[in-house]
């Protein structure tokens, strides 16, 4: 112990959501923590409130019980990307980058630089004045990830964002999100429901049930993150070490007497 | 060789086809007298006698297209303010939005003679009918636009907590402009329609012309009136395409709307 405890980036304790006309909470008496600098995968299976809490984070939706206590230098600096691009039909790649600086009013020539040097780092450059509907999937999500980086956010919460994506342009996509995390000191929040992403990119994993309490919150340590990391054996056994989690849990709720499962 | 030339014209040209075959079919049909010309004439007659009465058809059409100018252009104004106070005021919305409705359902032709006593015989009443038959779809549609913004978009801008201006002028409005296009391509055949009924009453234009042909029996000047008119909502019709394919870059599957 060098000194006194720096307080966690992140803090949700008790949290509780239910929505109006539905009987059960998607999210149900949820507590964890998130140090500085680390970033958190949620994973877990359809319909567990992954992108609920994700929306709770944001404040997209307003917390039923409990309370999410985020670090306020950081809360100044949140940046969201929903699990489609969402981006504007009539304005071109650059217009969109541009649009949150827009309305913050922040516009100005250095931030327009910036947005270009992010396009450009995102293999976007030679499509700076194409509108959304001339792009690719795969193009449109990195234009997505642009918009949300320009603001130079503290913390980004990401949705399911490569989930439409071909498997290669999701390997890149994940190795650049990575590399954006050392290189700009990003940290983000990422929901997926792939086991083997959410290993590779999280520094920590918050598994959650399908009654959307937290099942297992665990660090993820690995020396080095590429793509061949994915094939080593201390990989494979922490996915593995997942899949039997997801297995227990099915069990789980195949077994509980009487557990009703809403839509 | 033939038979691929044939197969590009048809692709390519299927309504000029078409058309080209009616008016043959309708020419030999004069030509063998199966109708008498002085109820339906050919389409050469048509054709001469518009010639022979250019200078008059011509100034009968000018004055219709200033009238309808002028109608759709300031129901396009008023529809489009209307229905951004209707939006941003839900309770003016609620409190007008009915009457609007009512008035729509009044026939013209009901409403001109009323016009007549109000503005007078000529332009004005010609005017005030083409803008009355043709404010209330701008309207309509421009509200379902505003209304309909894609609750998607919002949410996103809501994370950038724009200004109420902000979220009028870069969302709203932009994402209603197809509405609002539906809406003035609509009200540009009425705005035709209410201008030569209004003309029918109050006099002047290509209205004025066709009932002045019909008193005289003019069949083939009653036919040079309708075709004029129909150039002039032809040409309302291009000048909308090209206005839209402007101001629809950007959004390739609304194009075709």
């Amino acid at each position: 112990m060098t000194g006194q405890q720096a307080a966690p980036a992140i803090d949700v304790q008790g949290l509780r959501k239910c929505f109006p006309g539905n009987g059960h909470a998607v999210i149900d008496d949820l507590s964890f923590t998130l140090s500085a600098g680390d970033s958190l995968c949620l994973l877990g299976p359809s319909g567990c409130g992954k992108t609920t809490l994700l929306r709770l984070l944001m404040g997209l939706e307003a917390p039923t019980a409990g309370s999410i206590r985020i670090e306020p230098a950081l809360a100044q600096r949140m940046s969201y990307v929903f699990q489609e691009p969402r981006l504007v039909p009539w304005r071109t790649c650059l217009e969109n980058v541009l649009l949150p600086l827009e309305l913050a009013r922040q516009k100005s020539d250095t931030s327009s630089a910036y947005a270009l040097e992010l396009l450009r780092q995102l293999g976007l450059e030679d499509r700076l004045q194409h509108f959304p509907a001339e792009l690719s999937g795969g193009m449109q999500m990195r234009v997505a990830l642009a918009r949300a980086l320009v603001t130079q956010p503290g913390i980004i919460l990401l949705d399911e964002p490569f989930a439409a994506l071909d498997e290669r342009t999701r390997f890149r996509m994940q190795d650049l999100l990575l590399e954006l995390k050392s290189r700009l000191q990003l940290h983000y929040v990422f929901v997926t429901h792939s086991i083997a992403e959410a290993v590779y990119l999280g520094d920590h994993i918050l598994l959650l049930d399908r009654s959307g309490r937290a099942r297992d919150h665990r660090a993820i340590e690995f020396a080095g993150r590429d793509q061949l990391l994915k094939l080593t054996p201390g990989f494979n056994a922490v996915v593995q070490g997942y899949s039997q989690l997801f297995s227990e849990m099915e069990s789980d709720t195949a077994a509980a007497p009487g557990t009703e499962v809403r839509p | 060789m033939k038979n691929t030339l044939r197969a590009w014209l048809l692709e390519r040209y299927p309504a000029w086809i078409f058309l080209a075959v009616l008016l043959a079919a309708w020419e030999w049909v004069v030509a063998q007298q199966w109708v008498a010309p002085y109820l339906l004439p050919s389409p050469t007659q048509i054709a001469q006698t518009t010639v022979e009465l250019w200078p008059e058809i011509y100034a009968a059409t000018l004055s219709t297209a200033n009238s309808i100018a002028w109608g759709l252009g300031w129901s396009a104004v008023t529809g489009v303010t209307l229905a951004l106070l209707f939006f941003a005021i839900p309770i003016v919305r609620r409190a007008v939005l009915p009457f609007c409705i009512f008035f729509q359902t009044v026939p013209i032709i009901s409403i001109a003679p009323l016009l007549v006593i109000w503005f007078g015989f000529g332009q004005p009443t010609v005017r005030a009918s083409a803008f009355i038959v043709s404010l209330f779809p701008i309207l309509a549609n421009t509200l379902t636009g505003l209304q309909e913004t894609d609750p998607h978009l919002k949410e996103l801008f809501k994370l950038y907590r724009p200004s109420p201006w902000q979220l009028i002028f870069k969302l709203q409005i932009p994402s209603a402009i197809p509405y609002m296009l539906t809406g003035i391509k609509i009200s540009a055949g009425l705005a035709v329609i209410g201008a030569i009924v209004g003309e029918f009453i109050a006099g002047g234009g290509l209205g004025s012309l066709i009932d002045a042909a019909r008193t005289q029996q003019r069949v083939d000047l009653v036919f040079s009136g309708v075709v004029m008119s129909s150039v002039l909502a032809l040409l309302l019709v291009f000048i909308i395409e090209v206005v839209s394919r402007l101001l629809l870059r950007g959004r390739p599957y609304l194009r075709k709307l």
